[in-house]
């Protein structure tokens, strides 16, 4: 790096590794976006803004975008980019970068966890201990993971990493996705409701954004069926929510475990009180290796802009 | 005997694998149920008195008091893969057949303990409860947990459960290590000799070796010290941990977390357990799916319909 680096100028809106503030302090001059009086904020820095820093959440929309007339690139410290306004971005030729693949492996951990703790009720027979109720007689049985069928929404690079965890229980992976990929052999499903009748289990793993919202809807859930299992390990706006609630209510639903909603941090309190959802708030990610390489493939991205070489990980 | 003893023969049933276990015996045979929590041996006089086979599982037995009861007893059938709750003694000496169902939860169990070290390592049981609290609204983001995938663990017994949880492993990219009484010849894995070695070498720990005289307490406090304060323990076979060293490890720090389905008192769990965040804790359902214990069930009948020559419900 040169010695100019220190001298380029990072809006930071959002980060969800602590090390990513420090490690941007070390190498660019950091403006964090206040939280209040940000228009008196922008007045005085917005010329020299070369770079936003932000996450998926936190995002950057156009009017912050049009309010940096020097703005080059937006790196994203997530996987999700979907609070960034990409049409004001390429609009105006700003590159947008984000941190796919490197979460894959804890996402999927996740993902696989929840799947075996809604079937094997671990959330539940936690309670069940802790509140003292094992001595009146043992709990009801959970349903076998292995050996069933798994149907994966989404096979980017979590939805692989999920089919390979799958293999090491005898699961049968099927999959469904925009399109068919040549280099797997798992079934494809262009239907995702065809999907969710033919598997026990369906893992969302798809990215989030107006193509997938919605996807998991009444119709999934009910294919999906009274024993079948939905986790969701993507963004809350694939799953309809108030459908999910009313069929995890109704029966029609077996369980579910829930790493994203549709409004976090906001949970629907129905989930609350139900015992065959297991959740999390948005942890996916959330193991300090992860978090670092995250972090380290967001600078990576403003390290090579910087150099006039190919970004790392430009958003598709 | 009667005629319609022969026809029909009385069993006892001191602990039943389903609810549906009953019903479909009495269908073939004459069911007499013992109380809950008793080992069945305070049946009345005739039904002692009339009892041809037994009915339990691996957990509840057979003492030898209640076989000492039943002086027509032929047959114990088991639900489950552990007959060491059984009197050996007392089936010994009278001639008493013992038929059992090794390996139906096998895949269960390994399941479990996959699910255990998920759920603590990365925090799935306490994620939920702090949702279920309210507090990710108000207290914002959770700590970050533990990766799992990539890292090492280390199998305590490569038998039927810990080989199905090193396959399992292997689709985590864990490097898989184990300890047992000799090297498999079979197997690629990283063996030890010396479990205190291979907890140092390993970040998880996860027993599945047969509860017996040289494994009680196999995992002591040297084990849980070298397993170290970034280290989990998960265990889901009984009598292998000494509980007190585990409680301390817990307590000061000396071991990150634990994922646990058995205890030495159960149903009576130790409060100290109770009070904590780092465990995950359930309440011995290693075997506890609708699928296994309904397989189970089914073979306990139809070893007792093979003995008693009868065709199955």
């Amino acid at each position: 790096m040169t010695v100019d680096d220190v001298n380029t100028d990072v809006l930071f809106i959002s980060a969800v590794d602590p090390t990513m503030l420090p490690k941007l302090e070390a190498e660019f001059t950091v403006h964090k976006l206040p939280a209040s009086g940000r228009e008196e904020f922008l007045a005085s820095v917005a010329g020299r803004i070369r770079f936003i820093v932000t996450t998926g959440g936190g995002g950057a929309d156009a009017s912050l975008i049009g309010a940096l007339p020097n703005l080059e690139l937006i790196a994203v410290g997530t996987a999700g980019y979907e609070a960034v306004d990409l049409e004001a971005a390429s609009k105006r030729g700003i590159a947008v970068t984000h941190t796919p693949d490197v979460t894959a492996n804890d996402v999927a951990d996740l993902a696989f966890g929840l799947l075996i703790a809604v079937a094997r009720r671990i959330a539940e027979g936690e309670r069940f201990i802790r509140d003292g109720h094992w001595r009146a007689g043992g709990m009801d049985f959970g349903t076998r993971v292995s050996g069933k069928r798994l149907g994966i929404v989404g096979l980017g690079s979590i939805g692989r990493t999920v089919a390979k965890r799958a293999q090491g229980f005898n699961i049968d992976v099927a999959y469904n996705g925009p399109s068919r990929k040549s280099d797997v052999s798992y079934a494809y499903h262009a239907d995702v409701v065809d999907l969710a009748r033919a598997v026990d289990f369906l893992i969302v793993s798809c990215p989030g954004g107006p193509e997938t919202e919605g996807l998991i809807d009444r119709p999934v859930l009910e294919a999906l069926g009274v024993k079948g299992i939905l986790v969701n390990v993507s963004r809350g706006s694939v799953v309809d929510e108030a459908a999910l609630v009313e069929a995890l209510s109704n029966g029609v639903l077996g369980g579910a475990g829930l790493d994203v909603f549709a409004h976090e941090p906001g949970v629907p309190a129905e989930f609350m009180a139900m015992e065959n959802v297991v959740l999390a708030p948005h942890v996916g990610s959330a193991t300090p290796e992860t978090r670092a390489a995250m972090t380290d493939l967001a600078i990576a991205n403003m390290r090579a802009h910087l150099a006039g070489q190919p970004l790392l990980t430009p958003v598709p | 005997m009667t005629h319609s003893d022969a026809e029909c023969p009385h069993i006892l049933v001191v602990s039943a694998a389903t609810p549906e276990l009953v019903p479909r015996l009495a269908q073939r045979f004459i069911v007499h149920e013992a109380a809950p929590e008793n080992d069945g041996s305070d049946v009345s006089a005739p039904i002692a008195g009339s009892v041809r086979g037994l009915v339990t599982t691996s957990k509840a037995g057979a003492t030898g008091r209640l076989i000492g009861t039943l002086p027509r007893l032929e047959m114990i059938s088991v639900s489950g893969g552990h007959i060491h709750m059984i009197d050996q003694k007392a089936v010994e000496s009278r001639g008493i057949k013992v038929a059992s169902t090794p390996g139906i939860s096998t895949p269960d169990v390994a399941d479990l303990a996959i699910s255990h070290l998920l759920s603590v390592a990365r925090g799935i049981a306490a994620s939920d409860r702090y949702l279920r609290a309210g507090r990710w609204a108000t207290d914002g983001h959770m700590g970050l947990a533990t990766q799992v995938s990539g890292k090492r663990l280390g199998i305590v017994g490569l038998g039927a459960i810990g080989s199905i949880v090193a396959r399992r492993a292997q689709a985590f990219d864990l490097e898989v290590h184990y300890f047992g009484p000799r090297r498999k010849a079979d197997v690629g894995y990283c063996y030890h000799d010396d479990l205190v070695e291979m907890a140092a070498a390993v970040d998880f720990l996860v027993v599945t070796c047969v509860a017996n005289a040289e494994t009680r307490h196999i995992v002591d406090e040297d084990v849980l010290a070298a397993l170290g304060p970034a280290g989990f323990l998960i265990n889901v076979t009984f009598g292998t941990a000494d509980t007190s060293a585990l409680i301390k490890a817990l307590q000061t720090g000396a071991l990150a977390g634990a994922g646990i389905d058995v205890y030495d008192d159960a149903p009576n769990v130790p409060q100290e357990f109770l009070e904590m965040e780092n465990v995950v804790l359930t309440s011995h359902i290693g075997s506890a799916t609708r699928e296994t214990r309904g397989r189970m069930a089914e073979q306990t009948i139809a070893a007792l319909c093979q003995h008693f020559g009868l065709s199955m419900p």
